[in-house]
């Protein structure tokens, strides 16, 4: 696949007051990859993905969205983007179907919920309140709020953050197929598991700074060459295959 | 890449306003504030205030039943007379008050027939005094009724004009109609509002190519369409059950609903306040009743404005509810159109224009 940039960010800045959350930071996404922004909590992963959301103005910097600059053509870009928030809940006392319905009327586009809900595996739940789902339903259905529009990138904002492994593991199989059906994909965590796993290519972001990007294989190689080595012999599986293999693949719904 | 049709602003309105209605209609205190408590004091006040006084009257022992005079008395609506009880009974009743007076009428062998003894008491004198008023014209009635012969002195004729009977419902109902308006508006808007910001609900309909005013206009279309349904309900339980006066019928209605209207735009502007100011939603139910409690009980929602002292009146001339309350009855009782209660309107045009130029620096969206 030609590498071709669908979202660039120049030097990006941007301060609450005198705190200064991101510190000049310049980044491409490639149209068609699953893009990972990592870090440790309060690194400004989030701060990032919300200026290039057009949910925050930034304080410097030039951001282009799919040829589209995020101070000019703000309302172009949310035409084409899908957004997962961190944390965010849903209109109280609607069912998943009026919820995505209430979608389809915000983004202008008529779909049937059941045809979304198809999507993700939650057809069955069609009728549940949002608030009745477990963690795993809860975000998959946030991703189908997500491709309503039938975006061209979506933002997907710590997705598995609090998931058991099999959940996880289901939701990186979704992430993959919305990909491979030729959808951009922007992802943060702060699991390097997750990142290694799933992700085409990978950013650091420390700090404010991005300091590093590349290939998740790319950069263990380079840190292997330059001598690393884990100071236990790594094994052929980790607890977590133990894990999965004992309780089975299977996603369970909780 | 699918070429979306034009963006439609009113769609996305109409899609926020059909799911906010949705949510009120399933929201248990929308449900309790706005129909089930107005509906429970029409109830309850209709009937203590309307149906009529009757005075409890004991009749002694040793109380003549047979004659004309306790056959009249026993007739009479206002008049309840209790015979179980012993005499000490009685008399301890009537020190408390518990019964306006008792009665020992006794027949005679010679003129006058029939001697009536009352005994009042001070702890019940305004039934003993609606008590005696009714035995003197039952007094006039039987003597010039017995003798047959023309007054000697003075004859007095009454006659009672037919007016529109003003009952009690007349009042209560506009009363119970700006309550129902003003938790609606004030609370539901508060809430609504603060718990969409703290759930980032408003944050992820940013995210979408909506606009903030169809976030607002859906929600207050909503509430409107709501409050509506609401007060139509009331006013027809009101007309049929409780025969509250609909002087024009469907035009008083209507003239109603847009008075309803205006008063509810202006306590969403309180709720909008509220939702800006309060930090989490354990605090919005002290800040809200700070402004709905005084205009609950001094705005005339269950008596008049003119039975407070005078410096009471004033704080309830500044209150956005009497205003509102005052129209309504205007319109519903006098069958005045809404270019008769312009004074009303104009006032609660001053407060549209204050409370939203506070709530336009007040109002957080994150």
């Amino acid at each position: 696949m030609a590498d071709k940039p669908i979202i660039t960010v120049k030097n990006l800045v941007k301060n609450y007051g005198d705190f200064a959350a991101v510190k000049g930071i310049s980044f491409e996404v490639y149209e068609g990859e699953i893009f990972g922004l990592l870090g440790p909590n309060g690194a400004g992963k989030t701060t990032t993905l919300e200026v290039i959301e057009t949910l925050r103005n930034k304080t410097s910097g030039e951001i282009t969205v799919d040829g589209f600059d995020i101070e000019t053509g703000a309302d172009s870009i949310k035409q084409i983007i899908g957004v997962q928030l961190q944390a965010a809940g849903y209109y109280p006392n609607l069912n998943l179907s009026e919820l995505i319905n209430l979608f389809c009327g915000l983004y202008g586009i008529n779909k049937t919920p059941l045809e979304m809900l198809e999507k993700v595996a939650l057809t069955d739940k069609a009728k549940a309140k949002y608030k009745d789902l477990s963690g795993g339903q809860k975000q998959r259905f946030s991703i189908a709020t997500t491709l309503i529009n039938n975006p061209r990138i979506i933002f997907l904002d710590e997705p598995t953050t609090g998931l058991d492994p099999q959940a996880r593991r289901n939701l990186w199989d979704l992430i993959r197929e919305i990909r491979d059906a030729g959808t951009t994909v922007v992802i943060t965590t702060h699991y390097m598991d997750e990142a290694e796993e799933l992700c085409d290519r990978v950013a650091f972001v420390d700090g404010g700074h991005i300091i590093g990007i590349d290939t998740p294989n790319n950069f263990i190689d380079k840190l292997v060459a330059g001598g690393f080595e884990r100071k236990k012999q790594v094994k052929l599986a980790n607890l977590e295959d133990v894990f999965i293999n004992m309780t089975g693949k299977e996603w369970r719904e909780g | 890449m699918n070429t979306p049709k034009r963006y439609s602003n009113f769609n996305a309105t109409m899609a926020i306003a059909k799911a906010s209605f949705r949510s009120i209609t399933r929201s248990p205190s929308a449900v309790v504030f706005s129909l089930a408590f107005p509906l429970i004091f029409i109830v309850v006040f209709a009937n203590i205030g309307g149906s009529g006084v009757s005075v409890d009257v004991a009749v002694a022992k040793t109380c003549d039943t047979t004659g004309p005079v306790y056959s009249a008395l026993k007739k009479n609506p206002l008049v309840h007379f209790i015979t179980n009880k012993t005499t000490a009974e009685m008399a301890t009743s009537l020190s408390r008050g518990d019964i306006a007076a008792i009665i020992n009428i006794q027949k005679n062998n010679t003129l006058p027939l029939y001697t009536i003894n009352v005994q009042y008491s001070n702890a019940s004198a305004q039934k003993g005094g609606v008590f005696k008023s009714e035995l003197t014209n039952l007094y006039f009635r039987i003597n010039s009724s017995t003798n047959n012969a023309p007054p000697t002195v003075a004859e007095v004729r009454s006659t009672t004009i037919k007016g529109r009977e003003y009952k009690y419902i007349d009042f209560l109902l506009p009363g119970m109609l700006g309550f129902s308006l003003l938790s609606s508006g004030v609370f539901g808007t508060a809430f609504v509002f603060l718990s969409l910001r703290l759930t980032l609900v408003i944050k992820r309909f940013f995210a979408t190519p909506v606009k903030k005013y169809s976030i607002v206009l859906g929600e207050a279309l909503a509430r409107l369409v709501f409050s509506l349904l609401g007060a139509v309900f009331i006013i027809l339980v009101g007309h049929y059950w409780f025969g509250f006066t609909l002087i024009h019928g469907v035009v008083t209605v209507l003239n109603m609903l847009v008075l309803a209207s205006i008063g509810l735009i202006i306590f969403m502007g309180f709720g909008f306040v509220i939702s800006g100011i309060a930090k989490n939603e354990s605090s919005v139910p002290p800040i809200s009743n700070i402004i709905t409690m005084p205009q609950f009980l001094l705005s005339g929602t269950f008596f008049s404005v003119t039975a407070f002292p005078v410096w009471l009146q004033t704080i309830s001339k500044i209150l956005p509810l009497t205003y509102l309350n005052d129209a309504m009855r205007e319109v519903a009782f006098e069958g005045a159109g809404l270019g008769d209660v312009t004074h009303q309107l104009l006032i609660l045009g001053a407060w549209f224009i204050g409370i939203y130029a506070v709530a336009v620096k007040t109002f957080k969206w994150e």
